[in-house]
Protein backbone atom coordinates (compact mmCIF):
# COMPACT_ATOMS: atom_id res chain seq x y z
CA UNK A 1 0.00 0.00 0.00
CA UNK A 2 1.15 3.55 -0.95
CA UNK A 3 1.28 6.19 1.43
CA UNK A 4 2.60 10.02 0.93
CA UNK A 5 4.59 11.21 4.46
CA UNK A 6 4.41 15.12 4.06
CA UNK A 7 6.60 17.31 6.31
CA UNK A 8 5.76 20.88 6.67
CA UNK A 9 7.86 23.63 7.48
CA UNK A 10 8.80 23.95 11.15
CA UNK A 11 7.28 26.47 13.33
CA UNK A 12 9.91 28.66 13.69
CA UNK A 13 9.46 29.46 10.39
CA UNK A 14 11.01 27.81 7.30
CA UNK A 15 14.10 29.76 7.06
CA UNK A 16 15.09 29.35 10.65
CA UNK A 17 17.59 27.05 9.57
CA UNK A 18 19.90 29.86 8.77
CA UNK A 19 20.65 30.64 11.93
CA UNK A 20 21.43 26.79 13.40
CA UNK A 21 25.06 26.04 13.47
CA UNK A 22 27.05 24.54 10.77
CA UNK A 23 27.59 21.57 11.83
CA UNK A 24 23.72 20.72 12.98
CA UNK A 25 22.63 21.69 9.63
CA UNK A 26 25.25 19.24 7.84
CA UNK A 27 24.07 16.62 10.53
CA UNK A 28 20.47 17.43 9.43
CA UNK A 29 20.95 17.17 5.88
CA UNK A 30 23.05 14.03 6.64
CA UNK A 31 20.16 12.39 8.60
CA UNK A 32 17.71 13.31 5.40
CA UNK A 33 20.23 11.17 2.77
CA UNK A 34 20.55 8.23 5.00
CA UNK A 35 16.84 8.04 5.25
CA UNK A 36 15.99 8.45 1.75
CA UNK A 37 18.83 5.69 1.26
CA UNK A 38 17.68 3.68 3.56
CA UNK A 39 13.99 3.50 2.17
CA UNK A 40 15.52 3.11 -1.38
CA UNK A 41 17.63 0.02 -0.59
CA UNK A 42 14.28 -1.52 1.20
CA UNK A 43 12.31 -1.30 -2.39
CA UNK A 44 9.93 1.37 -0.08
CA UNK A 45 10.81 4.74 -2.12
CA UNK A 46 8.56 5.58 -4.60
CA UNK A 47 9.34 9.26 -4.96
CA UNK A 48 10.89 11.92 -2.80
CA UNK A 49 10.88 15.82 -3.43
CA UNK A 50 12.13 18.74 -1.47
CA UNK A 51 10.49 21.88 -2.56
CA UNK A 52 11.75 25.54 -2.92
CA UNK A 53 11.00 27.87 -0.13
CA UNK A 54 7.64 29.72 0.01
CA UNK A 55 8.92 33.14 -0.73
CA UNK A 56 7.64 32.68 -4.62
CA UNK A 57 4.50 30.62 -4.14
CA UNK A 58 1.23 31.26 -5.24
CA UNK A 59 -2.06 30.33 -4.96
CA UNK A 60 -4.21 30.13 -8.32
CA UNK A 61 -7.73 30.28 -8.98
CA UNK A 62 -9.28 30.42 -12.71
CA UNK A 63 -11.25 33.48 -13.03
CA UNK A 64 -14.60 33.50 -14.76
CA UNK A 65 -12.84 33.31 -18.44
CA UNK A 66 -10.85 30.74 -17.04
CA UNK A 67 -7.21 32.67 -17.01
CA UNK A 68 -5.15 32.22 -14.11
CA UNK A 69 -5.64 35.01 -11.01
CA UNK A 70 -2.58 33.88 -8.67
CA UNK A 71 -2.06 35.03 -4.81
CA UNK A 72 0.75 35.14 -2.61
CA UNK A 73 3.51 35.78 -1.72
CA UNK A 74 2.31 34.74 1.74
CA UNK A 75 4.04 35.47 5.17
CA UNK A 76 6.84 33.58 6.12
CA UNK A 77 5.20 33.01 9.64
CA UNK A 78 2.63 30.76 7.52
CA UNK A 79 3.41 26.66 7.91
CA UNK A 80 3.92 25.74 4.07
CA UNK A 81 5.00 22.01 2.61
CA UNK A 82 8.62 21.37 2.45
CA UNK A 83 8.47 18.25 1.08
CA UNK A 84 7.08 14.89 0.66
CA UNK A 85 7.93 11.11 0.39
CA UNK A 86 5.64 8.54 -1.46
CA UNK A 87 6.61 5.18 0.34
CA UNK A 88 5.19 1.64 -0.87
CA UNK A 89 5.23 0.03 2.21
CA UNK A 90 3.33 -3.46 3.88
CA UNK A 91 1.31 -2.18 6.56
CA UNK A 92 0.06 1.19 7.84
CA UNK A 93 2.02 0.70 11.05
CA UNK A 94 5.25 1.11 8.54
CA UNK A 95 3.86 4.09 7.23
CA UNK A 96 3.59 5.94 10.95
CA UNK A 97 7.52 3.91 11.70
CA UNK A 98 9.38 5.79 8.66
CA UNK A 99 6.97 9.23 9.37
CA UNK A 100 8.50 8.80 12.96
CA UNK A 101 11.58 8.39 11.35
CA UNK A 102 11.81 11.88 9.77
CA UNK A 103 9.62 13.74 12.43
CA UNK A 104 12.57 12.93 14.94
CA UNK A 105 15.20 14.74 12.25
CA UNK A 106 17.71 16.46 14.47
CA UNK A 107 17.82 20.75 14.72
CA UNK A 108 19.93 22.65 16.53
CA UNK A 109 22.40 21.14 19.16
CA UNK A 110 21.09 17.40 17.22
CA UNK A 111 17.84 17.79 19.46
CA UNK A 112 15.04 16.06 17.37
CA UNK A 113 12.56 18.87 15.69
CA UNK A 114 9.78 16.00 16.23
CA UNK A 115 7.70 18.08 13.52
CA UNK A 116 4.39 16.82 12.42
CA UNK A 117 4.39 14.50 9.71
CA UNK A 118 1.00 14.18 7.90
CA UNK A 119 0.22 10.54 6.86
CA UNK A 120 -2.30 10.00 3.91
CA UNK A 121 -3.08 6.36 2.13
CA UNK A 122 -2.93 7.02 -1.52
CA UNK A 123 -5.74 5.73 -3.23
CA UNK A 124 -5.69 3.07 -5.89
CA UNK A 125 -7.10 2.46 -9.21
CA UNK A 126 -7.33 -0.87 -8.65
CA UNK A 127 -11.03 -2.40 -8.43
CA UNK A 128 -11.29 -4.56 -5.56
CA UNK A 129 -13.84 -7.27 -7.14
CA UNK A 130 -12.47 -10.31 -6.11
CA UNK A 131 -12.15 -9.28 -1.93
CA UNK B 1 17.92 -12.53 -16.14
CA UNK B 2 19.21 -12.52 -19.00
CA UNK B 3 22.85 -11.97 -19.85
CA UNK B 4 23.78 -8.10 -20.10
CA UNK B 5 25.60 -6.77 -23.34
CA UNK B 6 29.19 -5.89 -22.18
CA UNK B 7 30.55 -2.25 -22.44
CA UNK B 8 31.97 -3.13 -26.46
CA UNK B 9 28.67 -4.99 -27.17
CA UNK B 10 26.98 -1.14 -25.85
CA UNK B 11 29.28 1.17 -27.61
CA UNK B 12 28.81 -0.55 -30.45
CA UNK B 13 24.97 -0.60 -30.22
CA UNK B 14 24.99 3.20 -29.77
CA UNK B 15 27.35 4.16 -32.62
CA UNK B 16 25.92 1.97 -35.06
CA UNK B 17 22.17 3.33 -34.18
CA UNK B 18 22.04 6.76 -36.23
CA UNK B 19 23.83 5.18 -39.28
CA UNK B 20 21.14 1.91 -38.68
CA UNK B 21 18.11 4.85 -38.16
CA UNK B 22 19.06 6.77 -41.34
CA UNK B 23 19.26 3.83 -43.71
CA UNK B 24 15.88 2.56 -42.35
CA UNK B 25 14.21 6.39 -42.83
CA UNK B 26 15.92 6.13 -46.29
CA UNK B 27 14.23 3.12 -47.21
CA UNK B 28 10.70 3.49 -46.01
CA UNK B 29 10.57 7.23 -45.83
CA UNK B 30 9.02 7.47 -42.29
CA UNK B 31 11.27 8.93 -39.73
CA UNK B 32 8.57 8.08 -37.06
CA UNK B 33 7.62 4.57 -37.33
CA UNK B 34 11.38 3.83 -38.54
CA UNK B 35 12.76 5.56 -35.19
CA UNK B 36 10.50 2.96 -33.23
CA UNK B 37 11.61 0.18 -35.55
CA UNK B 38 15.55 0.77 -34.57
CA UNK B 39 14.54 1.17 -31.02
CA UNK B 40 13.33 -2.13 -31.42
CA UNK B 41 16.26 -3.42 -33.02
CA UNK B 42 18.31 -2.37 -30.47
CA UNK B 43 16.48 -3.93 -27.71
CA UNK B 44 16.41 -7.19 -29.65
CA UNK B 45 20.10 -7.04 -29.86
CA UNK B 46 20.87 -6.31 -26.65
CA UNK B 47 19.14 -9.53 -25.47
CA UNK B 48 20.25 -11.85 -28.58
CA UNK B 49 23.45 -10.68 -28.54
CA UNK B 50 25.09 -11.43 -25.18
CA UNK B 51 23.61 -14.99 -25.94
CA UNK B 52 24.03 -15.88 -29.30
CA UNK B 53 27.35 -13.49 -29.39
CA UNK B 54 27.58 -10.35 -32.02
CA UNK B 55 26.97 -10.99 -35.29
CA UNK B 56 29.64 -11.12 -37.84
CA UNK B 57 28.14 -7.24 -39.68
CA UNK B 58 25.92 -5.82 -36.42
CA UNK B 59 25.30 -2.99 -38.41
CA UNK B 60 23.55 -5.20 -41.35
CA UNK B 61 21.90 -7.49 -38.64
CA UNK B 62 20.12 -4.42 -37.09
CA UNK B 63 19.31 -2.87 -40.27
CA UNK B 64 18.04 -6.70 -41.37
CA UNK B 65 15.83 -6.45 -37.98
CA UNK B 66 14.44 -2.89 -38.11
CA UNK B 67 13.61 -3.22 -41.83
CA UNK B 68 11.22 -6.19 -40.93
CA UNK B 69 9.69 -4.38 -38.10
CA UNK B 70 8.76 -1.60 -40.41
CA UNK B 71 7.64 -4.45 -43.06
CA UNK B 72 5.36 -5.86 -39.96
CA UNK B 73 4.39 -2.81 -39.32
CA UNK B 74 3.43 -1.46 -42.50
CA UNK B 75 1.52 -4.77 -43.48
CA UNK B 76 -0.44 -3.85 -40.16
CA UNK B 77 -1.19 -0.54 -41.53
CA UNK B 78 -2.44 -2.85 -45.05
CA UNK B 79 -6.00 -3.28 -43.72
CA UNK B 80 -6.40 0.52 -43.09
CA UNK B 81 -4.53 1.88 -45.94
CA UNK B 82 -4.25 -0.94 -48.50
CA UNK B 83 -3.27 0.99 -51.39
CA UNK B 84 -0.41 3.00 -49.53
CA UNK B 85 1.03 -0.18 -47.81
CA UNK B 86 1.55 -1.60 -51.00
CA UNK B 87 3.73 1.17 -52.65
CA UNK B 88 5.51 1.18 -49.46
CA UNK B 89 6.10 -2.27 -49.68
CA UNK B 90 7.02 -1.62 -53.38
CA UNK B 91 9.62 0.53 -52.22
CA UNK B 92 11.14 -1.66 -49.67
CA UNK B 93 11.57 -4.61 -52.06
CA UNK B 94 13.38 -2.01 -54.33
CA UNK B 95 15.79 -0.55 -51.40
CA UNK B 96 16.47 -4.47 -50.39
CA UNK B 97 17.58 -5.11 -54.13
CA UNK B 98 19.35 -1.72 -54.36
CA UNK B 99 21.42 -3.71 -51.40
CA UNK B 100 22.75 -3.08 -47.42
CA UNK B 101 26.08 -1.09 -48.26
CA UNK B 102 25.13 1.02 -51.01
CA UNK B 103 22.81 3.45 -48.71
CA UNK B 104 25.32 4.10 -46.08
CA UNK B 105 26.06 8.22 -46.17
CA UNK B 106 28.71 10.04 -44.42
CA UNK B 107 26.78 12.65 -43.43
CA UNK B 108 23.77 10.66 -41.66
CA UNK B 109 24.69 11.17 -38.14
CA UNK B 110 24.63 14.93 -38.92
CA UNK B 111 21.15 14.69 -41.14
CA UNK B 112 19.95 12.61 -37.83
CA UNK B 113 20.94 15.55 -35.72
CA UNK B 114 19.73 18.77 -37.73
CA UNK B 115 16.50 16.76 -37.90
CA UNK B 116 16.44 15.95 -34.06
CA UNK B 117 17.54 19.15 -32.77
CA UNK B 118 15.12 21.23 -35.23
CA UNK B 119 13.68 24.95 -34.03
CA UNK B 120 9.60 23.75 -34.22
CA UNK B 121 10.75 21.08 -31.19
CA UNK B 122 10.84 22.40 -27.60
CA UNK B 123 14.61 22.05 -26.13
CA UNK B 124 13.21 19.45 -23.62
CA UNK B 125 11.76 17.05 -26.49
CA UNK B 126 14.61 17.73 -28.36
CA UNK B 127 17.52 16.13 -25.89
CA UNK B 128 15.18 13.31 -25.64
CA UNK B 129 15.00 12.41 -29.35
CA UNK B 130 18.63 12.99 -29.79
CA UNK B 131 19.03 10.82 -26.92
CA UNK B 132 17.21 8.54 -28.36
CA UNK B 133 17.25 8.73 -32.33
CA UNK B 134 21.32 9.58 -32.41
CA UNK B 135 22.50 8.42 -28.75
CA UNK B 136 21.13 4.60 -29.38
CA UNK B 137 19.72 5.12 -25.59
CA UNK B 138 16.36 3.34 -24.66
CA UNK B 139 13.56 5.33 -23.71
CA UNK B 140 14.36 3.98 -20.15
CA UNK B 141 17.86 4.91 -19.77
CA UNK B 142 16.49 8.66 -20.81
CA UNK B 143 13.55 8.81 -18.66
CA UNK B 144 16.06 7.24 -15.83
CA UNK B 145 18.28 9.99 -16.41
CA UNK B 146 15.49 12.83 -16.33
CA UNK B 147 13.76 11.35 -13.56
CA UNK B 148 10.34 10.96 -14.94
CA UNK B 149 8.05 7.60 -15.85
CA UNK B 150 9.13 5.98 -18.48
CA UNK B 151 5.50 6.57 -20.17
CA UNK B 152 5.93 9.90 -19.54
CA UNK B 153 9.67 10.02 -21.64
CA UNK B 154 8.35 8.04 -24.00
CA UNK B 155 5.06 9.88 -24.72
CA UNK B 156 7.62 12.94 -25.20
CA UNK B 157 9.35 11.12 -27.78
CA UNK B 158 5.95 10.14 -29.73
CA UNK B 159 4.86 13.95 -29.80
CA UNK B 160 8.72 15.09 -30.57
CA UNK B 161 8.13 12.71 -33.59
CA UNK B 162 4.62 14.03 -34.35
CA UNK B 163 5.73 17.29 -34.27
CA UNK B 164 8.98 16.72 -37.03
CA UNK B 165 6.38 14.85 -39.17
CA UNK B 166 4.08 17.69 -38.88
CA UNK B 167 6.18 20.12 -39.93
CA UNK B 168 6.88 18.37 -43.45
CA UNK B 169 11.13 18.28 -42.20
CA UNK B 170 12.70 16.49 -45.11
CA UNK B 171 14.93 14.02 -44.14
CA UNK B 172 17.76 15.38 -45.87
CA UNK B 173 21.28 17.92 -45.58
CA UNK B 174 19.76 21.31 -45.33
CA UNK B 175 21.04 24.09 -47.52
CA UNK B 176 24.44 25.60 -47.02
CA UNK B 177 22.70 28.91 -46.01
CA UNK B 178 20.07 27.17 -43.61
CA UNK B 179 22.81 24.53 -42.16
CA UNK B 180 24.91 27.52 -39.80
CA UNK B 181 21.77 27.72 -38.74
CA UNK B 182 20.46 24.57 -37.85
CA UNK B 183 23.85 23.55 -36.54
CA UNK B 184 23.63 26.22 -34.08
CA UNK B 185 20.70 24.68 -32.75
CA UNK B 186 21.90 21.17 -32.58
CA UNK B 187 25.33 22.49 -30.52
CA UNK B 188 22.50 24.12 -28.56
CA UNK B 189 20.93 20.95 -27.26
CA UNK B 190 24.39 19.29 -27.32
CA UNK B 191 25.54 21.76 -24.59
CA UNK B 192 21.80 21.28 -22.46
CA UNK B 193 22.26 17.42 -22.85
CA UNK B 194 25.88 18.05 -21.02
CA UNK B 195 24.92 21.26 -18.80
CA UNK B 196 22.22 18.54 -17.78
CA UNK B 197 24.66 15.43 -17.18
CA UNK B 198 26.98 17.59 -15.37
CA UNK B 199 25.68 20.67 -13.22
CA UNK B 200 21.99 18.70 -13.32
CA UNK B 201 20.57 18.96 -9.37
CA UNK B 202 18.05 15.68 -9.89
CA UNK B 203 18.56 11.79 -10.39
CA UNK B 204 22.22 10.01 -8.61
CA UNK B 205 25.28 10.88 -10.24
CA UNK B 206 26.03 8.01 -11.98
CA UNK B 207 22.84 8.29 -14.22
CA UNK B 208 23.78 11.96 -14.93
CA UNK B 209 27.06 11.48 -15.26
CA UNK B 210 26.01 9.18 -18.40
CA UNK B 211 24.54 12.03 -20.46
CA UNK B 212 27.71 14.09 -19.97
CA UNK B 213 29.67 11.56 -21.64
CA UNK B 214 26.97 10.95 -23.99
CA UNK B 215 26.84 14.84 -24.81
CA UNK B 216 30.76 14.58 -25.26
CA UNK B 217 30.60 11.16 -27.44
CA UNK B 218 27.95 12.92 -30.08
CA UNK B 219 29.89 16.36 -30.19
CA UNK B 220 33.17 14.29 -30.84
CA UNK B 221 31.26 12.68 -33.73
CA UNK B 222 29.98 16.05 -35.39
CA UNK B 223 33.91 17.32 -34.77
CA UNK B 224 34.86 14.62 -36.64
CA UNK B 225 32.29 15.29 -39.47
CA UNK B 226 32.80 19.06 -39.31
CA UNK B 227 36.79 19.41 -38.14
CA UNK B 228 37.05 22.75 -39.90
CA UNK B 229 34.17 23.97 -37.43
CA UNK B 230 35.01 26.70 -35.43
CA UNK B 231 32.30 26.63 -32.92
CA UNK B 232 31.84 22.55 -32.57
CA UNK B 233 35.39 22.13 -31.94
CA UNK B 234 34.90 24.90 -29.25
CA UNK B 235 32.35 23.23 -28.03
CA UNK B 236 33.88 20.07 -27.78
CA UNK B 237 36.65 21.58 -25.79
CA UNK B 238 34.49 23.06 -23.78
CA UNK B 239 32.86 20.30 -22.53
CA UNK B 240 35.95 17.82 -22.17
CA UNK B 241 38.12 20.78 -20.20
CA UNK B 242 34.77 20.92 -17.87
CA UNK B 243 34.39 17.64 -17.63
CA UNK B 244 38.21 17.20 -16.61
CA UNK B 245 37.32 18.64 -13.14
CA UNK B 246 34.76 16.62 -12.74
CA UNK B 247 35.88 14.17 -9.41
CA UNK B 248 36.53 17.16 -7.46
CA UNK B 249 33.84 19.32 -7.84
CA UNK B 250 31.88 17.44 -4.93
CA UNK B 251 32.62 15.90 -2.06
CA UNK B 252 32.18 12.10 -0.77
CA UNK B 253 28.47 13.64 0.58
CA UNK B 254 27.59 14.75 -3.00
CA UNK B 255 28.26 18.56 -1.39
CA UNK B 256 29.43 21.14 -3.89
CA UNK B 257 33.05 22.06 -4.17
CA UNK B 258 33.67 25.40 -5.80
CA UNK B 259 36.44 25.84 -8.41
CA UNK B 260 39.12 27.37 -5.81
CA UNK B 261 38.74 24.69 -3.24
CA UNK B 262 39.05 21.81 -5.49
CA UNK B 263 41.83 19.49 -4.81
CA UNK B 264 43.40 20.03 -8.63
CA UNK B 265 45.20 16.57 -8.40
CA UNK B 266 41.87 15.21 -8.73
CA UNK B 267 41.41 16.93 -12.33
CA UNK B 268 41.94 14.59 -15.09
CA UNK B 269 45.20 15.84 -17.10
CA UNK B 270 44.98 13.90 -20.10
CA UNK B 271 41.48 15.39 -20.78
CA UNK B 272 43.30 18.70 -19.68
CA UNK B 273 45.88 18.54 -22.33
CA UNK B 274 43.38 17.22 -25.50
CA UNK B 275 40.75 20.36 -24.04
CA UNK B 276 43.84 22.86 -24.37
CA UNK B 277 45.47 21.40 -27.67
CA UNK B 278 42.03 21.38 -29.20
CA UNK B 279 41.42 24.76 -28.37
CA UNK B 280 44.43 26.29 -28.86
CA UNK B 281 44.52 24.92 -32.40
CA UNK B 282 40.72 26.12 -33.27
CA UNK B 283 41.84 29.20 -31.66
CA UNK B 284 44.99 29.60 -33.86
CA UNK B 285 42.83 29.33 -37.18
CA UNK B 286 41.32 32.92 -36.08
CA UNK B 287 38.14 32.02 -36.22
CA UNK B 288 36.27 33.04 -32.82
CA UNK B 289 32.84 32.37 -31.10
CA UNK B 290 31.17 31.88 -28.21
CA UNK B 291 32.21 27.96 -27.52
CA UNK B 292 35.13 28.85 -28.57
CA UNK B 293 35.51 31.49 -26.58
CA UNK B 294 34.42 29.62 -23.29
CA UNK B 295 36.53 27.03 -23.64
CA UNK B 296 39.40 29.33 -23.51
CA UNK B 297 38.37 30.32 -20.23
CA UNK B 298 37.87 27.31 -19.11
CA UNK B 299 41.55 26.03 -20.41
CA UNK B 300 43.06 29.19 -18.33
CA UNK B 301 41.34 27.76 -14.95
CA UNK B 302 42.62 24.14 -15.93
CA UNK B 303 45.72 25.24 -16.55
CA UNK B 304 46.22 26.80 -13.10
CA UNK B 305 47.75 24.34 -10.60
CA UNK B 306 46.60 26.15 -7.76
CA UNK B 307 43.45 28.26 -7.22
CA UNK B 308 45.67 31.80 -6.50
CA UNK B 309 48.00 31.10 -9.87
CA UNK B 310 45.16 31.88 -12.37
CA UNK B 311 45.22 34.49 -14.89
CA UNK B 312 42.50 36.38 -14.22
CA UNK B 313 43.75 38.76 -16.36
CA UNK B 314 43.30 36.74 -19.17
CA UNK B 315 40.14 35.48 -17.59
CA UNK B 316 38.70 39.25 -17.89
CA UNK B 317 39.97 39.82 -21.37
CA UNK B 318 38.45 36.46 -22.70
CA UNK B 319 35.14 37.54 -20.82
CA UNK B 320 34.84 41.34 -22.34
CA UNK B 321 35.43 39.64 -25.75
CA UNK B 322 32.28 37.68 -24.87
CA UNK B 323 30.60 40.32 -24.14
CA UNK B 324 30.86 41.66 -27.33
CA UNK B 325 29.93 38.13 -29.33
CA UNK B 326 26.78 37.59 -26.87
CA UNK B 327 23.98 39.50 -25.17
CA UNK B 328 23.86 37.16 -22.80
CA UNK B 329 23.54 37.75 -18.64
CA UNK B 330 25.21 35.59 -17.73
CA UNK B 331 28.46 36.39 -19.40
CA UNK B 332 28.10 39.93 -17.80
CA UNK B 333 27.37 37.93 -14.23
CA UNK B 334 30.78 36.16 -14.90
CA UNK B 335 32.75 38.93 -16.39
CA UNK B 336 31.79 41.24 -13.07
CA UNK B 337 33.42 37.99 -11.34
CA UNK B 338 36.29 38.47 -13.51
CA UNK B 339 37.05 42.02 -12.97
CA UNK B 340 36.28 41.82 -9.47
CA UNK B 341 39.55 39.44 -9.05
CA UNK B 342 41.55 41.72 -11.25
CA UNK B 343 40.50 45.45 -9.52
CA UNK B 344 38.43 44.46 -6.62
CA UNK B 345 35.41 44.21 -5.07
CA UNK B 346 33.77 47.15 -5.70
CA UNK B 347 34.49 47.06 -9.60
CA UNK B 348 32.73 43.92 -9.78
CA UNK B 349 29.80 45.13 -7.30
CA UNK B 350 29.56 48.49 -10.02
CA UNK B 351 29.30 45.69 -12.89
CA UNK B 352 26.36 43.79 -11.40
CA UNK B 353 24.12 47.11 -10.73
CA UNK B 354 23.62 47.33 -14.51
CA UNK B 355 22.04 43.65 -14.50
CA UNK B 356 19.21 44.64 -11.69
CA UNK B 357 17.50 46.25 -14.82
CA UNK B 358 17.94 43.10 -16.69
CA UNK B 359 14.63 41.37 -16.78
CA UNK B 360 16.04 38.22 -17.95
CA UNK B 361 17.83 37.52 -14.92
CA UNK B 362 15.59 39.36 -12.18
CA UNK B 363 15.63 37.37 -9.20
CA UNK B 364 17.87 34.82 -10.27
CA UNK B 365 19.58 32.98 -7.05
CA UNK B 366 23.00 33.88 -9.09
CA UNK B 367 22.93 37.48 -8.82
CA UNK B 368 22.98 37.43 -5.05
CA UNK B 369 25.28 34.83 -4.89
CA UNK B 370 27.89 36.46 -6.60
CA UNK B 371 27.10 40.05 -4.82
CA UNK B 372 27.70 37.86 -1.70
CA UNK B 373 30.45 36.22 -2.34
CA UNK B 374 31.85 39.90 -3.77
CA UNK B 375 30.80 41.64 -0.26
CA UNK B 376 32.36 38.63 1.26
CA UNK B 377 35.24 39.68 -0.43
CA UNK B 378 34.91 43.05 0.62
CA UNK B 379 35.35 42.17 4.00
CA UNK B 380 31.49 43.49 4.76
CA UNK B 381 30.10 40.16 6.15
CA UNK B 382 26.47 41.59 7.41
CA UNK B 383 25.86 42.12 3.23
CA UNK B 384 27.18 38.52 2.43
CA UNK B 385 25.75 36.61 4.85
CA UNK B 386 22.06 38.60 3.84
CA UNK B 387 23.06 37.56 -0.10
CA UNK B 388 23.88 34.52 0.70
CA UNK B 389 20.44 33.90 2.44
CA UNK B 390 18.76 35.33 -0.14
CA UNK B 391 20.57 33.54 -2.73
CA UNK B 392 19.81 29.86 -1.08
CA UNK B 393 16.16 30.78 -0.77
CA UNK B 394 15.88 31.34 -4.75
CA UNK B 395 18.24 28.37 -5.81
CA UNK B 396 16.17 25.58 -7.32
CA UNK B 397 19.04 23.13 -6.80
CA UNK B 398 19.56 20.71 -3.51
CA UNK B 399 23.24 20.68 -3.27
CA UNK B 400 23.80 24.58 -4.61
CA UNK B 401 20.87 25.06 -1.30
CA UNK B 402 22.90 23.61 1.42
CA UNK B 403 26.21 25.31 -0.09
CA UNK B 404 24.84 28.55 0.32
CA UNK B 405 23.36 27.74 3.57
CA UNK B 406 26.68 26.53 4.82
CA UNK B 407 28.31 29.83 3.87
CA UNK B 408 25.65 31.17 6.09
CA UNK B 409 25.86 29.48 9.29
CA UNK B 410 29.80 29.53 8.93
CA UNK B 411 30.00 33.13 8.55
CA UNK B 412 27.54 33.40 11.19
CA UNK B 413 29.58 31.67 13.48
CA UNK B 414 32.90 33.03 12.15
CA UNK B 415 31.29 36.88 13.36
CA UNK B 416 29.70 35.72 16.49
CA UNK B 417 33.62 34.61 17.42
Amino acid sequence: MKYILMMNTTERGPYSIFNWPTKDFEAHIAYWKSLNTDLKNLGELVAVEALTGPDQAKLVRADKNGMPVTDGVFPESKEFLAGYWIIDVESPERAYEIAARASAAPGPGGVPLNMAIEVRQVMTGRRDELS
Amino acid sequence: MPPLLDTHGEHLLRELAPQVLAVVVRRFSDFAAAEDAVQEALIAASLQWPRDGVPDSPRAWLIQVASRRMTDYLRSEVARHRREAAAAMETDRLAWAAGVESDVEQDDTLILLFMCCHPVLSPSSAIALTLRAVGGLTTREIANAFLVPEATMAQRISRAKQSIKASGVPFNMPDAMERAERLMSVLHVLYLIFNEGYSGSIGSDLQRRDLANEAIRLTRAVHHLLPDNGEVAGLLALMILTDARRRARTGPEGELIPLDKQDRTLWDQKAISEGVALISLTLSRGSIGSYQLQAAIAAVHDEAARAQDTDWTQILALYGLLRRISDNPMVTLNYAIAAAMVHGPSTGLKLLEALDADSRLAGHYRIDAVRAHLFEMAGDQQRAIAYYQAAARRTTSIPERDYLTTKVTRMNEDSLE
